[in-house]
């Protein structure tokens, strides 16, 4: 802790710096019992109430977060109250979806929700392990700054920009190019069955595989930098290629981390609204093939929000709000704790 | 003998193709993640630069079917929503950073607020419009760009909080010593002391969450909702940009697509500047001169 540029020079072995972590570390502890003199000035100084009032504020501040979530909870929790008397449990097990007789259930929205997602981490996952693989072990040093620029660049396009990509150019590309393909090699499997509209689950996917990318390879990077440094020369030293020190030395020990980072992914994919509102198609059906029409748990909030006319209407959608709260705080939650488990030992990465 | 040498021989070429196609993947795999981001930046810079023009940036949007028109509207209505989230997320957020660093180490309590900003930081941003339009816009009865920059702001706050914090941890504790030791109060430390040491970092943090807000449509939709005419009226509807882009990028007019894609080469631009020009700002002068 005495100069932030020691930590740069990362030295195998464990690091010299105590890393400033939430645990008292030496230098946490100072600040908790302060030294006789400080106590004298924090208590009889004339700046003892304005130190007690600095500090409430500070406080009321922090707890302004809880405030806030437990705002949203019971919110949502409020508004939705018609519908989960109304319909119990059996709300989210239900393909009714018909505002005019006032049936709602979620299934065909939670369908889509999942699937896409599931298909955006089939097709995110590898590529993110491969790009973090390749940019923390095998990359030249020249190019390491600008491609792991570039990769948290796709982090910072709004969602509404993906959208509009993938309306224009990457829902083109799927119906005449990729598809037809699809449907020819894999179409047995019931999956790839036409009729293909270009839009539907599969885009949905695809664009959500880009957009959960780089948070998925920056999560697993720095999960991998963790890695102390030895368990890579002891695997090196015992001959080892570079690919089984990858395997055996990185991947094997930041592996929980790297399921942390592919969930925390799932936790953004389900949770994304506009790009995927914008290709899924928007029709409440559940159908096998992944190139048919869906909709999405935020994308139906999205849509009928503000034509929801009746109370009964309005709180279906807020329930299904309440839902995708629930769900993306437990992904979140594991997700943290499981990336915690493996960082927590090494100093923070600046961004 | 020769037997063995051989097995090990074949074992040996294996491992190095294994080897070598490990590699090869990864390059693959890299080359497949920045084709997709170059893909869109090309395509923005070309479709969108063809169709800027001062109009654009001027002019408040036509009626289908004529030509022409702009988006200074929702240029400027974007600029007041993120003026609005900022006034509500920078102060809350560094302040709760300054609890969670300064005040909290290793408690119970601040780790339970780290904790609580995390998940925060991962509700879905349609949620956060919904819980807004039920907190505010439904007692109020009516749209408005408060309620949008009030769910802008609840949007920026777990991200400035949680590097702040880390900021603020990086700064030596001989630092703090030396200014209680002059006697200076607490509290002044922290602010011009403690605070000032780590504001690139800080600065650094609340770009990102500015330039993460800037792009959000979800949250607008049932709180800020658009607006086709001027208006600067925080009690009113007010136009945003992503907003203009969604709506016109769903319309059937091939004049509204041209102007989504302009729209859409706007916002990259004004997120990427921003964040690079205040990276470049922090790190030339405060940073080399806290060292």
């Amino acid at each position: 802790m005495v100069n932030p540029k020691v930590q740069e020079v990362r030295v195998s072995g464990p690091p010299i710096v105590p890393p400033p972590s939430p645990e008292p570390s030496p230098a946490g502890t100072q600040s908790v019992a302060p030294s006789p003199i400080r106590k004298f000035l924090l208590e009889r100084g004339s700046s003892a109430f304005s130190d007690r009032a600095f500090r409430w504020i500070m406080l009321i501040c922090a707890l302004s977060i809880f405030a806030i979530v437990a705002l949203i909870a019971s919110e949502l929790i409020m508004r939705s109250q018609l519908t989960i008397a109304k319909f119990g449990l059996q709300f989210f097990f239900k393909q009714a979806w018909d505002p005019v007789s006032g049936d709602f259930g979620a299934l065909p929205f939670i369908y889509g929700t999942l699937v896409s997602s599931i298909v955006a981490l089939i097709i995110a996952v590898p590529l993110a392990v491969g790009v973090a693989v390749f940019l923390t072990e095998m990359c030249p040093k020249f190019l390491r700054g600008p491609l792991s620029f570039l990769t948290e660049l796709l982090a910072a396009i709004p969602s509404v920009v993906y959208g509009l990509w993938a309306v224009f150019i990457l829902v083109p590309l799927l119906r005449e190019d990729v598809n037809p393909i699809l449907m020819k090699t894999l179409g047995w499997t019931g999956f790839f069955a036409g009729p293909n509209y270009g839009i539907g689950i599969m885009a949905a996917g695809v664009i959500l595989a880009i957009m959960i990318l780089p948070i998925i390879s920056s999560l697993t990077r720095e999960v991998m930098t963790a890695v102390p440094h030895t368990q890579r020369e002891a695997v090196l030293a015992l001959g080892a290629t570079r690919w089984e020190m990858i395997r055996m030395g990185v991947l094997r020990n930041a592996r929980i981390g790297i399921v942390g980072s592919i969930i925390l992914g799932l936790g953004r994919a389900l949770g994304e609204t506009i790009a995927v509102t914008m290709v899924i198609g928007n029709r409440p059906e559940i159908v096998k093939s992944l190139l048919g029409l869906g909709y999405s748990m935020s994308s139906v909030i999205a849509n009928e929000f503000s034509e929801a006319s009746d109370d009964l209407y309005l709180s279906a959608l807020i329930e299904i709000g309440l839902a995708l709260f629930i769900v993306t705080i437990i992904v979140n939650a594991i997700a943290r704790l499981l990336v915690w488990a493996v960082t927590r030992g090494a100093p923070p990465r600046v961004v | 003998m020769a037997l063995e040498q051989k097995a090990s021989r074949v074992n040996h070429t294996w491992r190095m193709i294994a080897n070598h196609t490990a590699t090869g993947l990864a390059v693959l795999s890299t080359i497949l993640v920045v084709a997709p981001l170059v893909a869109i930046f090309v395509y923005l810079l070309y479709k969108g630069a063809s169709s800027l023009n001062l109009a654009f940036f001027t002019q408040v949007p036509k009626p289908v079917g004529e030509t022409g028109g702009g988006m200074a509207n929702a240029i400027v209505g974007s600029g007041i929503l993120l003026a609005l989230g900022s006034l509500l997320g920078v102060p809350v957020g560094i302040a709760a950073g300054i609890y969670l660093a300064e005040f909290g180490r290793g408690g119970r309590l601040a780790n339970f607020v780290r904790f609580t900003a995390d998940v925060l930081n991962g509700v879905p941003s349609i949620v956060m419009g919904i819980s807004v339009y039920s907190l505010i816009v439904l007692p109020e009865k009516h749209f408005s760009a408060l309620s949008g920059g009030v769910a802008l702001g609840i949007m920026m706050i777990p991200t400035i909080t949680r590097t702040t914090e880390e900021m603020l941890l990086m700064v030596p504790n001989a630092i703090r010593e030396a200014a209680l030791g002059l006697g200076v109060p607490n509290w002044r430390s922290v602010l011009a002391i403690t605070l000032k040491t780590a504001s690139p970092g800080v600065i650094t943090g609340c770009m990102l969450a500015f330039a993460r807000v800037a792009g959000e449509t979800a949250p607008l939709l049932f709180t800020a909702f658009g607006n086709q005419f001027w208006s600067a009226n925080i009690n009113q509807p007010i136009a945003a940009l992503p907003l203009q882009i969604y709506v016109y990028a769903l319309s059937p007019y091939d004049e509204w697509h041209r102007l989504a894609w302009a729209g859409a080469l706007v916002l990259i631009v004004l997120i990427v500047v921003s964040v690079s020009l205040v990276r470049f700002v922090t790190t030339r002068g405060v940073l080399k001169g806290a060292n």
